[in-house]
């Protein structure tokens, strides 16, 4: 096969959002057609609301964006009976550090989401979607913008989709380049057109979302994970995870592996299975030193706390959290204050300014951060790192501040003596 | 009544609205919830995170202002770890803030200082350099200060929601995060300077106000403002004699938080250098200053002569003098020189008004009125321009009541963004436009009606008959020019009983002695009589005050005491905040000129003359207790026949930027690059300004 992917494919992996990955044309509609394409949808417009959603229930396939929080059940808040409108809106600002599904699932088999929005269409009864793309991945852009005039062409989308007279219509909108665009509301207002910060909530968006209509608000790998659903019954996707911890998904694993890429095992999966044979091991028989399991945000987990399968509640259990699924291992060789200054980096340039404890806690941790990276840290400010993050925990307008302030802790605890290192290395004077 | 909840605060048992904010519900009940980014009148922001509290089985910490109550709510805000939150945000605020307090205009009244010093830690843990940016200048009346800003977001809101303006957003992001015009780099608005008021740190500073002294060398003086007829409260800051500054961040008057830009920088005529400071006596080399006494005794025998050898007098008060005053000019006139010949420069049909109202109760609107009412229907003004705080009512009904807002005008007007219909309608159609409107109007609860000088005699008895004929209670405000133009009708300064009006008095070849009180008839007029003997009290040297036999240099609105109306009738007290050498309250050289003539006209003191105006004029039966606090009593309608006067009326279209002859002295009023401003957006009468 001609066809070169993101990362060669693991025998380990359990495919079944990925299965059409490897195929010639797999972004075409003709192949997605002739491998179980639009089957999903068809049997869906037989089915009630209710039922779908109940499938969905069924699957316990939970939100793949990081929140973890149970699709079926999101479903069921959005009013099918309100006199407004309803919407539907695909989070694809995949901007979390580590994470780098959501665009192989949008390069690779962009009509699988595509059926995955029209299921939904149907069981909330939404006419239109948006699919709000992050700015840097205009070239995505235009490849959905392609599927999509395929799709309408086709007439898999329009005013009589797959010949059932179901009518929907799907948009596309660019980010401007804002992680905080990935937070649900904020991603809203800046489909609306407004400055990108989160909204106040209640009203959460399945009750006054996008221009205040009832809106359906998932990931772009949520959305996929929806037609092997229906086609195949939720039960059977969940008896591919554990329980409540339903499906597989797609953990893209890099940092020091050998075979760094975006793999897709089932829920629960044995994380360092998934290290060690998945992703090929640490280079060079290094040792391995930490494991970011779920995109930044997530606190740390060391060496020792990996020997644990992958799902949402094994890892909330030991203070983590599975998060977007990007995994970031790091061996003996890497330097934790070199690592908070670099993500602690990240936050500071991604904190949208709305509330004082993230705007000015993540620039102050990044100041001291700097310091200590430039030799100049002081034995005080490693209890002070970890009281300023303690001080932004749960205290912030959104979720921003706590992903700011999670990891830092984690490796403010548990990776001391890498911070006592610098200071045995450098005299200190400021 | 709504449903009640009892919640636990601090262990005390409270009883609440359910729904009502946490915050509001804590404050009403006297604990203190500290917070910055939350403001009652304006949306909820949850942005400061300073107002964090902790609630029984939550697991985070909660912020009160955008929380509400619920039956069972434990809360308790003074916990340790709700202090330490409060702390921990004010460590971060301090982080970049310059801490240039001792020369920060803010110092002594800014709330981050306040709140550091009951919440905040005693050291900074901050060793980091701080970020920097430069102050710039947004209009000649507001700057701004970036690292002072703690991003709040009041101004933005106090700009966009209570203005109507929007003059303001949010640039940038995270730490660099930024307030700024929405215009380029400065401001194109209404230069109210709300958004510096609203400001609870040193951020926002005024361009008249700032680096000239400390909050705690001023005296306070709150008074009236001296320019339109709203009657907003401005409380003058005073440092020796001189008035340095105008706000309202108390929020003690009828305005509320409003204030526009008349009333918050345009005290400054006060010390115009031109400001008249000496009798003038008009000489073959022009005026030239005489003593007070010399004055007093030539106006005085000429006025006793006049009356001696029955010749005519014409009086004309003013739009800007005290009740006082004014009732004192007419019984000045009417006991003392024996004359009708009173008027004053009339800018509404009051008189009409209140003959189509009697035997009404209850049928003239106060300025809460135009908050509280289901629907307001505004004729022939531009609110925003002329009538700036009416025009914010409006805003704060659509916005806190949802009021339904009804516009007649030539133009468009701001009223329009609030408007449920908008009638566009030439001048003279007013009458026609509000016809349109019947089946609407009929549907609403109830309704004020603000109407301009449009509606006058037969059209406003015909707007009467269209409110009666509503089914739905109505109530009226006639909108009128100056600060005192309903006093001046109020108190009598009118022809009644077969006197000459304003132009027969001019128009009048046989006049002895024509008396001007703060006003200026001849700024584009002349007296026909060659013999009148022309005696003007002003403030400055105005058009008519050049064509005086004597001037005599009276004080303003802001140096002395007194009681004015306002356009709703509300009658509040001024305060003497300044002083300027040399020149007299009218009131005091009305007092001197009696004396000299021999009259009995009671005493001169302002409280004494407001005593006997309690007694006396219809309706003014107000109690003292309020307006002697600084409150707004609202005087009684007439209820009675008002007789059909001669004359002419007309407002002078006057914009947000002008204020008749005063603005011409106003330094700041002219420096605005908004100035002279426009009506209706330069569509209709008055387009182009004066």
């Amino acid at each position: 096969m001609a066809k070169r992917l993101f990362n060669e494919p693991s025998p380990l992996e359990t495919k079944v959002l990925s299965k059409r990955f490897g195929l010639e044309g797999s972004e075409t509609l003709d192949v997605y057609l002739a491998n179980d394409g639009f089957k999903a949808f068809l049997k869906a417009k037989e089915m009630t609301p209710e039922a779908i959603v109940d499938e969905v229930k069924a699957s316990a396939l939970r939100g793949r964006g990081g929140a973890g929080f149970p699709t079926g059940l999101k479903w069921s808040f959005v009013p099918r009976t309100s006199p407004k409108p309803r919407v539907i809106v695909v989070n694809a600002d995949e901007s979390e550090p580590g994470t780098c599904k959501d665009r192989l699932l949008m390069e690779y088999d962009p009509h699988q989401m595509i059926e995955g929005i029209l299921i939904a269409g149907l069981a909330v009864d939404a006419h239109a979607a948006y699919l709000y793309i992050r700015g840097e991945y205009r070239y995505l852009i235009e490849k959905m913008d392609r599927a999509i005039a395929e799709a309408y062409q086709r007439g898999y989308l329009g005013d009589n989709v797959a010949g059932t007279g179901f009518k929907f219509d799907l948009y596309t909108h660019s980010g401007a380049g804002a992680y905080e665009c990935g937070e649900e509301t904020a991603l809203l207002d800046s489909l609306e057109g407004k400055r990108g910060i989160p909204r106040m909530k209640p009203p959460f968006p399945a009750v006054a979302g996008a221009w205040g209509l009832p809106t359906l608000l998932n990931n772009v790998e949520t959305f996929s994970a929806i037609p092997p659903i229906i086609r195949d019954g939720g039960a059977a996707f969940a008896a591919l995870g554990t329980p409540k911890n339903g499906g597989t998904r797609l953990v893209c694993i890099s940092g020091h592996v050998n075979k760094p890429g975006v793999y897709e095992l089932p829920l629960g999966y044995p994380m360092m299975k998934a290290i060690y044979e998945v992703a090929g091991g640490i280079p060079g028989g290094r040792k391995l030193k930490a494991v970011v399991p779920g995109g930044s945000s997530c606190p740390l987990l060391t060496a020792s706390e990996c020997d644990i399968p992958m799902d949402y509640d094994t890892l909330a259990k030991i203070g983590s959290m599975l998060g977007s699924g990007g995994m970031v291992v790091l061996d003996e060789t890497a330097d934790m204050v070199k690592f908070a200054l670099r993500i602690m980096r990240f936050y500071q340039h991604e904190s949208c300014g709305w509330c004082i404890p993230c705007r000015e806690g993540t620039t102050w941790l990044r100041k001291i951060l700097q310091r200590f990276y430039e030799g100049q840290g002081r034995r005080e400010d490693i209890s002070l790192l970890g009281e300023l993050s303690k001080n932004m925990l749960g205290r912030t307008f959104c979720a921003l501040g706590d992903a700011a302030a999670m990891p830092t802790i984690s490796i403010v605890e548990k990776f001391t003596e890498d911070f006592e290192r610098y200071l045995a290395r450098e005299t200190v004077a400021i | 009544m709504a449903e009640l909840v009892k919640l636990s605060i601090n262990g005390r048992e409270i009883q609440a609205e359910k729904g009502a904010l946490l915050i509001e519900v804590a404050r009403r009940n006297g604990i203190e919830v500290p917070a910055f980014c939350y403001h009652e009148d304006y949306s909820l922001q949850a942005a400061c995170r300073m107002c964090l509290v902790e609630i029984e089985k939550t697991p985070k910490l909660q912020v009160g202002c955008t929380t509400p109550v619920a039956e069972g709510m434990v809360v308790h805000t003074e916990s340790d770890v709700v202090k330490s939150a409060r702390k921990g945000t004010l460590e971060f605020l301090l982080t970049n803030h310059p801490l240039d307090c001792p020369v920060c205009d803010k110092g002594g009244e800014c709330e981050l200082q306040d709140m550091v010093f009951r919440y905040g830690a005693g050291e900074s843990r901050f060793v980091e350099r701080k970020r920097h940016v430069d102050e710039k200048q947004w209009s000649p009346v507001v700057f701004f200060d970036a690292p002072r800003c703690i991003l709040c977001y009041r101004c933005v809101r106090a700009c966009n929601e209570g203005m109507g303006v929007g003059a303001l957003g949010i640039g940038n992001r995270g730490m660099i995060s930024e307030i700024i015009p929405n215009h380029d780099d400065h401001l194109e608005c209404d230069e109210c300077g709300a958004c510096i008021d609203i400001c609870p740190v040193g951020a926002l500073t005024s361009g008249s106000y700032r680096y000239q002294t400390r909050p705690w060398e001023m005296d306070h003086v709150g008074t009236i403002c001296a320019h339109c007829a709203d009657g907003c409260k401005t409380t003058l800051g005073v440092r020796v004699d001189k008035i340095v500054r105008g706000n309202n961040r108390d929020r003690s008057g009828i305005n509320n938080e409003f204030l526009c830009v008349k009333g918050r920088y345009a005290f400054d005529f006060v010390d115009h250098p031109e400001r008249l400071q000496s009798p003038m006596v008009k000489t073959a080399n022009g005026h030239e200053p005489i003593s007070w006494s010399k004055a007093i005794d030539i106006v005085a025998n000429k006025f006793g002569v006049t009356v001696l050898t029955g010749g005519t007098f014409g009086v004309i008060g003013s739009n800007h003098t005290t009740n006082e005053e004014n009732f004192f000019l007419a019984k000045f006139a009417r006991e003392g020189l024996g004359t009708k010949n009173i008027d004053h420069h009339r800018t509404g049909d009051l008189a009409t008004l209140f003959d189509a109202l009697s035997g009404k109760t209850d049928a003239l609107a106060t300025s809460a009125d135009v908050e509280n009412a289901k629907a307001v229907l505004v004729i022939g003004a531009d609110l925003a321009q002329q009538h700036p705080f009416l025009s914010f009512q409006i805003r704060a009904n659509v916005r806190r009541h949802n009021g339904h807002v009804h516009v007649v005008t030539t133009g468009p007007v701001r009223e329009d963004n609030q408007a449920v219909s908008r009638v566009r309608v030439q001048k003279g159609g007013e009458l026609a436009g509000v016809e349109s409107l019947r089946d609407t109007l009929k549907a609403e609860v109830n309704l004020v009606i603000v109407f301009g000088d449009a509606m006058q005699g037969d059209a406003l008895r015909k707007l009467v008959a269209f409110g009666d004929s509503l089914g739905i209670p109505v109530k009226y405000v006639c909108l009128v020019d100056y600060s005192n133009s309903r006093g001046a009708f109020d108190m009598g300064v009118l022809p009644t009983g077969g006197g000459l009006s304003l132009e027969q008095m001019l128009a009048a070849d046989d006049l002895d002695v024509l008396w001007v009180v703060g006003a200026n008839p001849l700024k584009n007029a002349q007296v026909a009589s060659k013999k009148a003997f022309v005696v003007v009290q002003d403030l400055f040297m105005s058009e008519t005050a050049r064509q005086a036999d004597i001037v005599l240099p009276a004080a303003s609105a802001y140096e002395k005491d007194g009681t004015v109306t306002n356009v709703c009738g509300e009658v509040q007290q001024l305060k003497a905040a300044a002083k300027v050498m040399g020149a007299k309250s009218d009131l005091e050289i009305f007092g001197l000129l009696a004396k000299e003539m021999g009259l009995n006209l009671g005493i001169w003191l302002p409280g004494k003359v407001f005593e006997e105006i309690r007694k006396t004029v219809r309706g003014y039966n107000v109690p003292l207790p309020v307006v002697a606090t600084g409150g707004s009593a609202p005087t009684m309608p007439l209820n009675g026949r008002v007789a059909a006067l001669p004359g002419s009326i007309a407002s002078a279209n006057d914009t947000l930027f002008t204020s008749g002859s005063l603005s011409k002295y106003s330094n700041v009023l002219n420096a605005v690059m908004e100035a002279p401003g426009k009506l209706y957006r330069g569509q209709g009468p008055g387009a182009g300004g004066q």
